[in-house]
């Protein structure tokens, strides 16, 4: 705490006195106060699994493209694969999944030739939507029934890394109809047991 | 009675005995061929082969008989002789050639087959499956 030293009247005052410059509050807690537990621990950036190479071909387990083998282009800082399908083979257009959810197989593509450096996980970050709400919008006829358009930019931008994977993946007799092809469970098939 | 000749004839079982060649099934040596040299009891028998097999006694219920048996091996016959008996029986060649050893191949390299190598089969398959059905209706036009 602060103190101030003061001037104080009177000639057997000793001329000057050290007080605090704000004073104590009466209440005080009775009881100790138990000091809060520090956390020691720091999140780190995960770490993939060795087989996660980019240009693995991936099986996508869950979501919208399960069964889909697509075309791992590079971990992003966020802890996601970055995948291409390519579109133009299966439909799978560039987009962030988790490694958790992902088979990898041990079919490389060479994708040297693929610029992904613009590819960032602020490339992915959904549009921030005004919050205000107009009256148009509170009586139906908002965004949500259209559909959203697809940016330009994502559009070029899938063209140009298809040109640049398509090229690699026609080198290879059959790659394209593989990738084309799903990937299901049949009769029989105990997948910890198999290789991929 | 007729004057029929009835013939009688062995058995074609395949018999525990001394230079019979069993597969060995389970525990270290599994998937390893071996020579019955010497027969213990019942249960187990003297084995020894050159592939790696240690000279042992072995329980018959971890082995399969194979049809290959090693002639004129002699019960007891010592490493050596029977390394030399097996070669000249020609063992490995003719076990190579046994469906049952080409069936055990084909499984163990379908079971090493990648995900790809599984498409690439599902692709020759649907080939040759082209292939039997259009001769196959061909001759059936034909006919």
């Amino acid at each position: 705490m602060s103190a101030v030293t003061k001037e104080i009247g009177g000639a057997s005052n000793g001329g000057k006195r050290v007080i605090p410059a704000s004073k104590a509050s009466k209440w005080y807690q009775a009881e100790d106060i138990p000091a809060l537990k520090k956390a020691r621990k720091t999140a780190r950036p995960a770490v993939l699994r060795a087989s996660l190479k980019p240009g693995a071909v991936l099986i996508i387990l869950a979501g919208r493209f399960r069964g889909k083998r697509v075309v791992l282009l590079k971990a992003l800082e966020d802890g996601t694969l970055l995948v291409t399908g390519p579109f133009k083979v299966n439909g799978v257009p560039l987009r962030r999944v988790n490694a958790a959810y992902v088979i990898a197989t041990s079919t490389v593509v060479n994708i040297d030739s693929v610029d992904v450096s613009t590819f960032t996980a602020a490339y992915f970050a959904r549009e921030k939507k005004s919050k205000k709400e107009g009256e148009a919008e509170f009586f139906g006829d908002d965004e949500k029934k259209q559909k959203k358009a697809i940016s330009e930019i994502r559009i070029t931008d899938q063209k140009t890394v298809d040109t640049a994977l398509l090229a690699e993946i026609k080198k290879v007799p059959a790659l394209k109809a593989y990738l084309a092809s799903s990937f299901s469970l049949k009769k029989g098939d105990k997948p910890h047991l198999m290789k991929f | 009675m007729s004057e029929e000749v009835t013939t009688v004839k062995g058995s074609s079982w395949r018999l525990v005995e001394v230079g019979r060649v069993i597969l060995i099934n389970k525990g270290e040596y599994a998937g390893k061929l071996a020579a019955i040299v010497e027969i213990i009891d019942h249960k187990r028998v003297l084995i020894d082969g050159p592939n790696d097999v240690a000279r042992q006694a072995f329980p018959l219920a971890r082995a399969t008989l194979t049809p290959i048996v090693i002639p004129k091996l002699t019960r007891g016959a010592r490493t050596g002789t029977t390394a030399k008996k097996w070669a000249e029986a020609g063992v490995d060649e003719k076990w190579a050639k046994s469906s049952w050893a080409q069936k055990i191949n084909s499984r163990a390299l379908r079971r090493e087959n990648t995900d790809f190598g599984r498409f690439e089969v599902l692709l020759l398959k649907k080939q040759r499956r082209y292939k039997v059905k259009k001769a196959l209706a061909k001759a059936k036009k034909l006919a």
